[in-house]
């Protein structure tokens, strides 16, 4: 057997509904080394959050397993810090208090008092947050948020930090700068990653792999990208190059050839909301050529993702 | 605001501040809202008492013609001097026994019969502000009993929705029962059952203050359970990420997220069990406003119907207030300082 530090082991998942069983993941294998940064993607309801549940611990797979540093994974822990979609912050705790919480939680043995304050305030300074310490959730921006969420993962140490599309719901140019600060972090720290998106951008400048998912029901790996590009990386520099763009390339591509099979288009339609309705709308309604297309199935994806961090809800709704 | 605040704003002696509030180029506009703030309630309110007091004059009942206004302030004060001068009666009665109480220990009589002595209180009538503390007490009593019950009943059903399933169907039946359907048997339960020689409670206090509780009970269980079962999902995984223990879990994240929900059950629980201790206090001649309500009806003197209004006046006034106390406390221990309440 390889030696892997985080195994994703041949996991199957079955939902039972009212029409009988979902069989939402088939035979997901995925074999992540430590440090290595890794991206989820594919369309709308095909299980990334669902195989990010499961590598989490809150749901259980039904076939398979997680193996991570040689222990199976039955439930969740600090270990496997997640930083959810919409930052996940308690509203009634300062921006302090809720990495403090984390820290004390995650430390109450092995640090004192003191040193888990200097730890908290330490992920909050990665994070470029310490300005705000004693403001609520309320009172600072969605990508400060998204920051405290990310210092409150961080401050657990996890071995694996999973992140269920970390910068979905933030502006470009704020998300553009979260990317930044988490190329930063990451090339700094060493983290193992993996983080679920549908930027293909952020795919491929964040990521060591890409991990590109066929579309559900009984959704599993199709196609694995390695971006062999030198960290650190610069997005402006990136720009040119040719390496990165056929990287670029072979994403769209992959997910352009899914959206036009025909069991995706009727996943589509039970799916679409209002929101992504407009969001298409807006865009060029001649799609003439193949870029136009393209651009749109992204955007598509994007928002369509947006409202609904839920897979589970989602994969019932597709399946009445 | 109107004018910035700076540090001599407040050493300026009030009509310094007036005047330079007034003199502020936002004068206009804060003028403005002071006649919205003031005026159109004192306007309403005059309004208010003009019908009143033309209308009650053309109702005639067997005790007179229906009291105006004017009627109503007359008795109210009426009733604080009655109140005055049974104070003064009850002092004196005091310091009559003080005197014999000295007189006995100089005669050197046993030390119990002196206790015995000292023991006797004043019975005098029950006054209107009397009867209002009695209510308040009940009505705290009560709402605080059943406050402790119904928080940790309703964060428990909640949290486990087999508990809900079981317990749904008792709280849907007795939520709309009546109170005074239960006072019958509160009477005969508590006369049952609280037998003792020396009573810390009344039993008409008892009665009053559980038939209290027995309503206060259900609007805390059922948004407790609301808003605790309401608790974000994501909040929750967070919470299993973070392996917090049970406990941890309820009081960092669902207790805190519960809590608007759990102090707007509070307000309806406190504002029915106000209501419910005035009906049951008529029905049950226990003591407290509701009595006084019943006695002045039964009384039916020329001052009657005046001294009803006074009562039904302070009733609603210590209803708004006990609401606004709560919303003060809600205020209080709220996190979203930012939400408008009302």
């Amino acid at each position: 057997m390889m030696n892997s530090y985080l195994n994703i082991d041949h996991v199957s998942i079955t939902f039972p509904t009212d029409t009988g069983p979902l069989n939402v993941l088939k035979d997901v294998d995925l074999k992540v080394t430590q440090g290595e940064f890794i991206s989820l993607i594919g369309h709308s309801g095909c299980g990334k959050s669902t195989v990010l549940n499961i590598v989490a611990g809150l749901l259980n797979a039904t076939e398979g397993g997680v193996i991570l540093e040689e222990k199976e994974v039955t439930e969740p822990g600090p270990d496997r810090a997640v930083v959810f979609q919409n930052h996940s912050l308690m509203p009634w705790l300062t921006v302090y208090d809720n990495v403090r919480l984390a820290v004390d939680q995650v430390f109450k043995k092995s640090k004192s008092r003191e040193e888990r304050h200097r730890w908290t305030l330490h992920n909050l300074e990665l994070v470029h947050m310490t300005h705000a310490l004693d403001r609520k959730p309320g009172e600072i921006s969605g990508g400060m948020k998204q920051r405290v969420g990310i210092a409150r993962a961080l401050a657990m140490e996890p071995k694996v930090l999973l992140m269920d599309e970390p910068f979905g719901a933030l502006d470009s140019l704020t998300r553009t700068h979260m990317q930044d600060s988490l190329m930063e972090i990451q090339g700094r720290l060493n983290n193992t990653v993996i983080m679920i998106t549908h930027d293909v951008d952020e795919a491929v400048l964040l990521s060591d792999r890409i991990i590109m998912m066929t579309n559900g029901p009984s959704a599993t790996i199709g196609e694995v990208l390695h971006i062999d590009l030198p960290k650190p990386r610069n997005r402006l520099a990136l720009a040119e190059n040719p390496t990165y763009n056929h990287y670029r390339a072979e994403v769209v591509r992959f997910l352009h050839d899914r959206h036009h099979q025909p069991e995706y288009e009727e996943a589509e339609t039970a799916e679409v909301s209002e929101e992504r309705e407009s969001i298409v709308e807006t865009l060029p309604t001649a799609a003439s050529d193949a870029t136009d297309r393209r651009l749109r199935t992204v955007a598509a994806m994007r928002s369509a993702d947006h409202q609904s961090s839920d897979e589970k809800h989602l994969l019932t709704e597709e399946a009445s | 605001m109107a004018t910035p605040i700076t540090s001599t704003t407040f050493n300026l002696p009030r009509l310094d501040r007036l005047l330079q509030r007034l003199a502020s180029d936002q004068v206009g506009k804060s003028f403005a809202q002071l006649i919205k703030q003031l005026l159109v309630p004192i306007v309403a309110l005059m309004v208010f008492l003009g019908l009143w007091s033309v209308g009650a004059k053309s109702v005639e009942t067997s005790l007179g013609v229906l009291p105006g206004p004017a009627k109503v302030w007359e008795q109210s004060k009426a009733l604080y001097t009655e109140h005055n001068a049974e104070r003064v009666k009850a002092a004196a009665f005091y310091e009559r026994m003080e005197k014999r109480v000295d007189q006995a220990i100089a005669d050197g009589q046993p030390a119990e019969r002196i206790e015995k002595m000292r023991s006797r209180k004043y019975t005098g009538k029950e006054t209107f502000i009397d009867q209002i503390f009695t209510s308040l007490m009940t009505v705290m009593a009560g709402f605080l009993v059943a406050s402790l019950i119904a928080i940790p009943i309703g964060i428990v059903c909640g949290m486990s929705n087999t508990l809900y399933t079981a317990i749904n169907p008792l709280i849907q039946i007795f939520k709309p029962v009546s109170p005074l359907a239960w006072l019958p048997l509160v009477t005969m339960v508590v006369s049952a059952l609280y037998v003792t020689n020396d009573p810390m409670f009344s039993k008409s206090f008892l009665n009053s203050a559980i038939t209290v509780t027995l309503c206060c009970l259900w609007p805390t269980i059922i948004n407790t359970t609301v808003g605790v079962s309401g608790v974000d999902r994501d909040l929750i995984n967070v919470s299993r990420v973070l392996r917090l223990s049970a406990f941890t879990k309820t009081v960092k994240i669902v207790l805190p997220s519960a809590i608007p929900m759990i102090f707007t059950g509070l307000r309806l629980s406190l504002g029915i069990g106000w209501m419910v201790l005035i009906a049951a206090e008529m029905l049950a001649q226990n003591p407290g406003l509701g009595k006084f309500v019943w006695d002045e009806f039964q009384n039916g003197s020329s001052n009657s119907l005046a001294r009803i209004m006074v009562a039904v006046l302070v009733i609603g006034f210590i209803g708004f207030l006990l609401d606004r106390s709560m919303l003060m406390l809600q205020r209080m221990f709220s996190w979203d300082k930012n939400a408008i309440l009302r």
